[in-house]
């Protein structure tokens, strides 16, 4: 079962600042779209206008062929986002924040305990989060895509904070995510080693 | 139509069409104002109850009602921009929102003078219009607050659009909020709503509120103009204006 | 995968999901609860000492000052009601959600008037007492301050979306709040005073309440939209 991102002559500004201008993509699934460029060059901006949180000056992104203008839940159900920021209430304890996304994604047929196993998670999950590390809470961003089970997961420089056995654990999710049919757009500062198509997309 | 209004809303067609424009406000507009004055001060027969100080309505009613137009400007501005994304109707609600702010100041402090000889003091709560006036000018000053806390301009276009919006649901409100209010005090009101304005009072009046109305309009459309040159002043079309030393 | 006729999550889903994870958050750090309570009395007793304790004079104004402290402490819990998610990025995904916006943010505003406004109703009857308050004017006022705090929450939501992470974002929102919020406290102070008169209050309580369903039926929408331009 396929889908697919198309992106027609996106552009945006920042203020006064052109960020991009006419830029188009067609993603497939399976496929990885990796965003290149230094810091300031557009590429958060640009995931968070595919992402819905930007408001472009002019173009259309479709999803599976309809606008996502004209049909924005669709698409938001069919995708996750991770950005800088890990998104938890640091209050709530680790299993509470599961239990909240959870709740906000009926349809997921993803198993709690076996995402935490996998992710090592699961010493962790009764402590507040605000008392993880940021590589932890990284990791937990990561459970939050494997529950969330849809099929683009949009990730902002997902491997920075993470140590090499984190960096490793999240390429292998990636990996596998592609290996299902998902599809990634990923923003990183490096180019990536990973056994699928790889789209780059590359922003002064 | 729809290909004259696509065009009005270019920012440089309205600059140029504006520039025409204005004079055909405010020539009027002045005249208007300078025989209401003069009608109003001279020819317009005394007030029984009231004797020389009602004249001051000449001033307070053309500003109040266009404290309460310039709000409505604004909100319909707003509305455009938030819905259609036109940026020019975002200047004008922006262009509007100072301009309402110094008619309403302007109706407050007329009407605290109108007030005085009646009541006494300078100011009186119990009156439903003013205390109204009032919070529309703290409506005014929200909305302008908002705008300059937000550093980027579209974004406090489109903030404040949503309050301007959510604020013309409230204004009726309000207004019949303090209506009530003071319904429960019968306390001293400015305009007796059973008093007969005679003819050679009313003309005064008619010619001031149109003359005021012409002028807002003037001073609307510079304040709109110049908020168009300050959003478009990267464009080419700025530059070409400034290098050939037009435009005013 | 995902199947193709997925289920959207609806309304009434990302309604309870943000009830429930604001009340645990409330039950996490109840100061959240108990420091606008404890504004809200402190306000009520400045009156009698900077006024004077004269049983009649503070029954006459008891009703004012105790909407007016209402008013001041529900803007207080307001400032941080956005603050929090914008800060650590759970906004940001609130508004990635499938969920409809308008849903999560009038779950906010609900969850805000569970930890804060129904608190105030429950506690008034305590601080009208010692303003010499009659029984049947601590009913109304409690009414009264039951439909307020509703309106109030709702209302206050959108200031707190449109203010959440600027400069000076406190003042600004009391600034945008309180000019829209008179007709809230003109009507519920007003209707509890005119007790005292002896006068109907059935007028008030409608008012009340129609505002209530009104603000009820914009507020969350102008919330969400809010909330998506302050994240941009």
């Amino acid at each position: 079962m396929s889908a697919q991102l198309t992106a027609d002559a996106l552009t945006l500004f920042r203020g006064d600042r052109c960020l991009f201008k006419g830029l188009s993509f067609a993603l497939n699934s399976g496929e990885l779209l990796l965003l290149r460029g230094s810091n300031g060059s557009g590429k958060t901006s640009l995931l968070r206008a595919i992402a819905g949180l930007l408001e472009l000056e002019s173009g259309t992104v479709y999803w599976n062929e309809v606008a996502v203008r004209k049909e924005p839940q669709i698409f938001q159900n069919s995708l996750v986002w991770m950005s800088h920021q890990p998104g938890f209430k640091g209050d709530l304890t680790l299993i509470e924040n599961l239990h909240y996304e959870a709740s906000l994604r009926p349809q997921s047929n993803q198993e709690l305990d076996e995402v935490l196993n996998r992710l090592g998670l699961n010493r962790l999950k009764r402590l507040p989060m605000r008392s993880l590390s940021a590589g932890q809470r990284r990791r937990v961003a990561l459970a939050r895509m494997l529950l969330a089970d849809a099929e683009l997961w949009i990730m902002d420089e997902p491997v920075s904070n993470l140590d090499s056995e984190g960096r490793v654990l999240a390429m292998e999710l990636v990996g596998e995510h592609l290996a299902a049919d998902g599809m990634v757009i990923m923003a990183a500062h490096q180019d990536v080693d990973i056994d699928a198509t790889v789209q780059t997309i590359q922003l002064q | 139509m729809w290909k004259y209004l696509h065009k009005l809303a270019s920012p440089p067609h309205f600059y140029r069409l504006s520039e025409r424009m204005i004079p055909w406000f405010a020539m009027p507009g002045l005249i208007l104002i300078a025989y209401g004055t003069y009608a109003g001060l001279f020819v317009a027969s005394i007030d029984d109850q009231q004797g020389e100080a009602f004249r001051i309505i000449y001033v307070h009613v053309p500003a109040a009602y266009l404290s309460m137009m310039a709000y409505m400007i604004m909100a319909f501005g707003a509305g455009v921009g938030l819905i259609w994304r036109m940026k020019l109707a975002h200047a004008v609600a922006a262009g509007a929102a100072p301009l309402g702010a110094w008619f309403t100041f302007l109706a407050l402090a007329t009407g605290s003078i109108w007030g005085r000889p009646m009541w006494g003091t300078w100011w009186e709560w119990g009156d439903p219009r003013l205390t109204s006036e009032l919070l529309l000018l703290f409506l005014y000053f929200g909305y302008m607050a908002l705008r300059n806390a937000i550093d980027d301009i579209t974004k406090a276009d489109r903030a404040s659009a949503v309050l301007a919006l959510v604020g013309a649901v409230n204004v009726p409100i309000i207004h019949f909020s303090v209506e009530w209010w003071n319904s429960l005090h019968q306390g001293p009101t400015i305009i007796s709503e059973s008093a007969e304005i005679g003819a050679d009072k009313l003309y005064p009046l008619l010619a001031m509120i149109a003359g005021f109305t012409l002028v807002f309009g003037a001073l609307l459309l510079r304040r709109v103009r110049t908020e168009v040159l300050y959003r478009e002043r990267r464009k080419r079309w700025v530059r070409d204006i400034i290098l050939s030393g037009r435009g005013r | 995968m995902t199947d193709q006729d997925q289920q959207l999550p609806g309304v009434v889903t990302g309604l309870v999901a943000i009830v429930r994870r604001d009340l645990l958050l409330v039950w996490k750090r109840p100061g959240d609860v108990l420091n606008p309570l404890f504004f809200f009395a402190m306000v009520a007793t400045l009156f009698p000492l900077a006024v004077g304790p004269s049983g009649e004079q503070l029954q006459f104004i008891g009703p004012g000052v105790l909407w007016v402290a209402a008013l001041l402490a529900t803007l207080l819990s307001l400032n941080s009601l956005f603050l929090s998610d914008y800060e650590d990025g759970s906004l940001e995904q609130m508004l990635v959600s499938s969920v409809p916006l308008s849903a999560l943010a009038l779950g906010k505003s609900a969850a805000h008037w569970l930890a804060n406004g129904l608190p105030l109703v429950i506690v008034s009857p305590l601080i009208a007492v010692t303003y010499q308050m009659s029984f049947f004017a601590i009913v109304v006022l409690m009414v009264t301050l039951l439909l307020g705090t509703i309106s109030l929450s709702l209302l206050g939501s959108i200031g707190a979306a449109l203010t959440v992470g600027l400069h000076r974002g406190t003042a600004l929102l009391s600034l945008l709040v309180l000019p829209l919020a008179m007709p809230v406290l003109i009507f519920g102070a007003r209707t509890v005073s005119l007790v005292a008169a002896g006068d109907g209050i059935a007028g008030g309580l409608y008012f009340l309440g129609a505002y209530a369903v009104m603000i009820l039926s914009i507020g969350p929408f102008a919330t969400a939209a809010a909330l998506r331009i302050s994240n941009e």
